[in-house]
């Protein structure tokens, strides 16, 4: 079957399998490996990304279910070499360490400060149940959350990859 | 440089999903394996029949562990604690005889992961089912025998009691004994990521690319030769970005040996990437202890012996370091306390579960737990508060370097240092009167607070001592430090980070020694083409004996160039002074070389003084002359809703000391990770086994890995008391946390159910568990869980 859908701006139709997930869509059709699977029953958040603005488990749909929608992937959420200020925030806060929980958490928190853009602590941690982390103790995941909410739209860094 | 909160360099490439874990690898006509596994916990594999499978679109091949017995050897244990120790073959694929669920039985090969696994779903597997051995307790007994061929479920006994005599004595002269006993559950390490293998076979020049999932790339390549029969020269390990480990990853597993194996077969690219169950089944566990811990005190509540005996679960078989977990916690049964006699003795047995082998903290997070809750117990007996007895009993700071009665030499510590602290963070009087008013008016939910004054024995590992607890490697660590010749310089390192931000830290110890921009110190590691030696990261290791090589690589690197600039500059290297990345004359301040200009110098190797070889590099294989003993105080703060059982974790304070801090971000963020997985240890976590040997929690939805929500914040501080073992003065973080974190939550908890009579609760201290025992202390139906 053909689905079509917009995966970071840019509009793609493929063949697939019905069966075919989401997440196996993205990461093996799409080549978009930034989205990782850390469990096989919806538990863990390794794998969120937002459609169409929500954060989703990308392996709680078929990515047939997705056709038409309008998908934000790790990749895409930094605006070129600026990154956005909730991974900006994470990086300031330390709010990782190995990594893999970190797209599908930073995707979970802009989400999160989308619906409630001034959250309390207790929301933060509410608000991320669904992401496990097994390196930070979410300690520092919701300092970074919590400065995010603080921070200036567009207050990214320039140069991802810059050292400082 | 040293000391300041550097951001980590690792974060851009992790934030934006430009970071590539195994399972990202996108290899061109890579076969994809999965794995049938047995259901049974224990039984004879009568037949397997592959024409299913093998019939279906896209299979490729499929194997029986009878078909490729000849490929491979037995999987490595590298730890045979005694000369007598029994270890059952592991086959990478199972022959004849599954021991564990999760036991691999045979193996599918196809072109794409689904396929693979619906081809492994239609493999039939006939068994015959045998009594399986759970209960460790049971096992000791031999009424049903794991390997018929040992004879025997018991793996070994190691026994340490120094002097038999002294501790027999404090025992029949004590005022006050405990006995208590405590049960380490099996925890299941759950790392993000689930394990993966991928093997890029170079058939006709004979080369092999092992890319894997792992914390020890540079012994597994060791092991995959030895196993595999394929000359080392012809492996290169290596481990791209990997999603956390917790130990979990510092292994040789079945999977490796197999994807190697096929990919030498097919002559083609192969594939694994672990499903959470597999992860569950196949992965190793921790913990799975059951400890007898005895104290014999004096009047004053003063520690006199300390004796021990444990039951551990090694398992259906032996991993790469299962029988050596117990001794790592078996010298620390004394914790911080001045204890003059010792005895510590462990039986070893196996079970039809999946193997055991090291977990967050290994062997030192189970000895912490013993004393510190036996302590709580003492200070009952003697009726004095929890903190006054561990100060009765802390080695003092004047008494370092201080020999135990186990045989070690603890290097610095400052116990009632850490104390303190902890005590006046929390506001420990207030606290103790607030759960007094709530007792008083017999409030619904009562307070708990629990105290933990954990240390820990890291910095893996002397090789000497190595060698005296007949471990088969050493515990030295690699470092090449060179300045190219545009000044830049690369960093070499046999440490294998997985989340620890190594290339931070080793950039900024390189860094501050130099006197340069850490953003000019690159880091190379975790590839055995470009870091051809190394012991890799476990054992909260890498820093104290990682990091160490570094900063001496350094030291080298800098005396060469020092030579090289009292040629140039035609001084003795005496009058030369060096700072900020350039030496000068001493009194002559504009009289100086940079260390870029040397580097280049050296490069060209166009004036060099004679003798002195080309380039501006040096190698180090340091070997540490002691352990690192870090140390500190938890303490948590729990509310038990008497009614439900529930127990809500409302704050946990920590101090910790791991000497000098290279960067205090990472560590504080090892210690909030770390206490967080010894939280779970005490409320959440546990891998349940039916009676069958059926593992009940094989998935996330069971296995209770906590989030957000379940925890606070934590409120943490430090003291720094340096180490004297190693020139940074450094001890190491990496399972602080875990270590203190899981006896202060359950003295919490128990120090809250103290009124109702109840003296211990099993882990996890779940609701129906805490129910249960409040309510067989109120005189209802009795409980099993719990001993009031």
């Amino acid at each position: 079957m053909d689905v079509s859908m917009t995966i970071n701006g840019s509009a793609r139709t493929d063949t697939i399998e019905p069966r075919l997930l989401l997440v196996h869509y993205l990461r093996e059709v799409a080549g978009l490996t930034g989205t990782n699977i850390g469990c096989d029953t919806s538990s863990c958040g390794a794998c969120t990304v937002l459609v169409d603005g929500e954060s989703v488990k990308s392996c709680t749909m078929l990515a047939a279910q997705a056709d038409g929608a309008d998908i934000t992937t790790i990749e895409g959420l930094a605006d070129g070499d600026r990154m956005h200020p909730v991974q900006e925030a994470f990086r300031e806060h330390h709010g990782l360490q190995c990594g893999y929980c970190t797209p599908g958490m930073v995707l979970a928190a802009v989400s999160l400060l989308s619906e409630i853009p001034d959250p309390t602590e207790a929301q933060v941690r509410e608000g991320l149940e669904g992401n496990l982390c097994r390196c930070t103790g979410y300690h520092n995941i919701v300092k970074a959350v919590l400065a995010a909410a603080k921070a200036p739209a567009g207050a990214g860094s320039a140069g991802a990859g810059a050292r400082s | 440089m040293i000391g300041s909160r550097l951001r980590r360099r690792e974060d851009p490439a992790l934030l934006t999903g430009e970071a590539r874990f195994v399972a990202d690898l996108n290899v061109p006509g890579a076969l994809h394996l999965a794995f049938v596994r047995s259901t049974a916990p224990h039984a004879r594999i009568t037949n397997i029949d592959l024409s299913a499978a093998t019939a279906m679109p896209g299979v490729v091949a499929a194997y029986t562990g009878a078909e490729l017995k000849d490929d491979w050897a037995p999987l490595p244990c590298a730890w045979p604690v005694t000369a007598d120790m029994k270890s059952p073959p592991h086959l990478p694929l199972a022959v004849g005889k599954a021991n564990h669920v999760g036991d691999a039985l045979a193996v599918v090969v196809a072109t794409s992961e689904y396929l693979a696994r619906d081809a492994a779903d239609a493999v039939v597997v006939d068994y015959e089912p045998l009594p399986a051995v759970v209960d460790i307790e049971d096992a000791v007994t031999d009424r049903v025998v794991v390997h018929e061929d040992l004879g025997t479920n018991v793996s070994y006994v190691w026994e340490l009691t120094p002097d038999k005599d002294a501790v027999d004595t404090a025992f029949a002269g004590a005022a006050h004994t405990v006995s208590e006993r405590y049960v380490q559950q099996r925890l299941i390490p759950a790392a993000m990521e689930p394990r993966g293998v991928v093997v890029v076979p170079q058939p006709f020049g004979g080369d092999y690319t092992v890319y894997s999932a792992t914390q020890i790339p540079h012994i597994l390549k060791v092991m995959l030769a030895l196993t595999a029969g394929i000359d080392e020269t012809r492996l290169r390990v290596i481990a791209p970005s990997v999603g956390g480990g917790f130990g979990s990853k510092l292994n040789v597993y079945a999977e490796e040996v197999v994807a190697l194996a096929l990919a030498r077969k097919l002559r083609q690219p192969v594939r694994w990437v672990e499903e959470r169950t597999e992860a569950a089944q196949a992965t190793i566990q921790g913990r799975g202890q059951v400890q007898y811990i005895e104290l014999a005190a004096d009047a004053g509540g003063r520690v006199t012996a300390v004796r021990v005996r444990l039951v551990a679960d090694m398992g259906a078989y032996l991993q790469l370091v299962t029988p050596g977990v117990p001794l790592l916690g078996g010298f620390l049964y004394s914790g911080v306390y001045d204890v003059p006699a010792y005895s510590f003795t462990c039986t070893s047995v196996f079970t039809n579960k999946t193997p055991t082998d090291a977990y967050r903290g290994a062997g030192r997070p189970e000895a912490t737990y013993a004393i510190e809750r036996a302590m709580d117990a003492l200070a009952a007996e003697v009726g004095v508060d929890p903190a006054e007895i561990r100060r009765r009993n802390f080695i003092t700071p004047d008494r370092f370097p201080y020999s135990s009665a186990a045989g070690l030499v603890y290097d610095s510590g400052n116990f009632g240092g850490a104390l303190d602290s902890s005590l006046s963070l929390v506001g420990y009087e207030e606290l103790r009167a607030e759960q007094a008013a709530r007792r008083e008016r017999g409030d619904r939910v009562q307070l708990g607070i629990g105290l933990s004054s954990y240390f820990e024995m890291c910095g893996l590992a002397p090789s000497r001592v190595l060698a005296s607890l007949n471990y088969s490697a050493g515990g030295w660590e690699a470092a090449t430090v060179r300045v190219l010749p545009t000044g830049k310089v690369q960093v070499v390192t046999g440490t294998s980070p997985h989340g620890q931000g190594h290339e931070t830290s080793w950039s900024m110890i390189v860094a501050d020694r130099l006197g340069i921009s850490p953003d000019d110190v690159d880091v190379l590691h975790s590839d055995t083409a470009m870091a051809p030696y190394g012991m890799d990261t476990y054992g909260s290791r890498s820093l104290s004996v990682g990091g160490t090589a570094v900063y001496l690589a350094t030291e080298r690197v800098l005396d060469k160039a020092r030579k090289l600039a009292a040629h140039q500059l035609e001084v003795a290297e005496e009058d030369l002074e060096y700072a900020s990345g350039s030496f000068s004359v001493r009194g002559t301040p504009e009289k100086g070389v940079p260390l870029a200009g040397l580097a280049f110098e050296a490069f060209t190797a166009h004036n060099l003084p004679e003798g002195m070889e080309p380039n501006l590099e040096a190698s180090t294989h340091w070997d540490p002359p002691n352990f690192t003993f870090p140390f500190g105080t938890h303490i948590a703060v729990v509310l038990v809703d008497t009614e439900t059982g529930g127990v809500r974790l409302a704050r946990y304070v920590a101090t910790d000391d791991c000497g000098n801090q290279i960067n205090p971000l990472i560590v504080e963020g090892q210690v909030h990770g770390g206490i967080v997985q010894g939280v779970a240890q005490a409320l959440w976590e546990e891998a349940v086994y039916d009676e069958d040997g059926n593992l009940q929690s094989a998935s996330l939805l069971d296995y209770l890995v906590p989030s957000a929500a379940e925890v606070p914040s934590f409120e943490t501080a430090c003291t720094v008391t340096p180490s004297p073992t190693n020139p940074l003065g450094v001890k190491g973080v990496g399972e602080a946390g875990t270590i203190g974190a899981a006896p202060a939550v359950m003295n919490a908890v128990v120090d809250a159910l103290s009124p109702y009579g109840i003296r211990d609760i099993t882990m996890p201290a779940s609701p129906e568990r805490v129910w249960r025992a409040l309510t067989a202390a109120a005189g209802g139906s009795t409980s099993t869980e719990a001993r009031p």
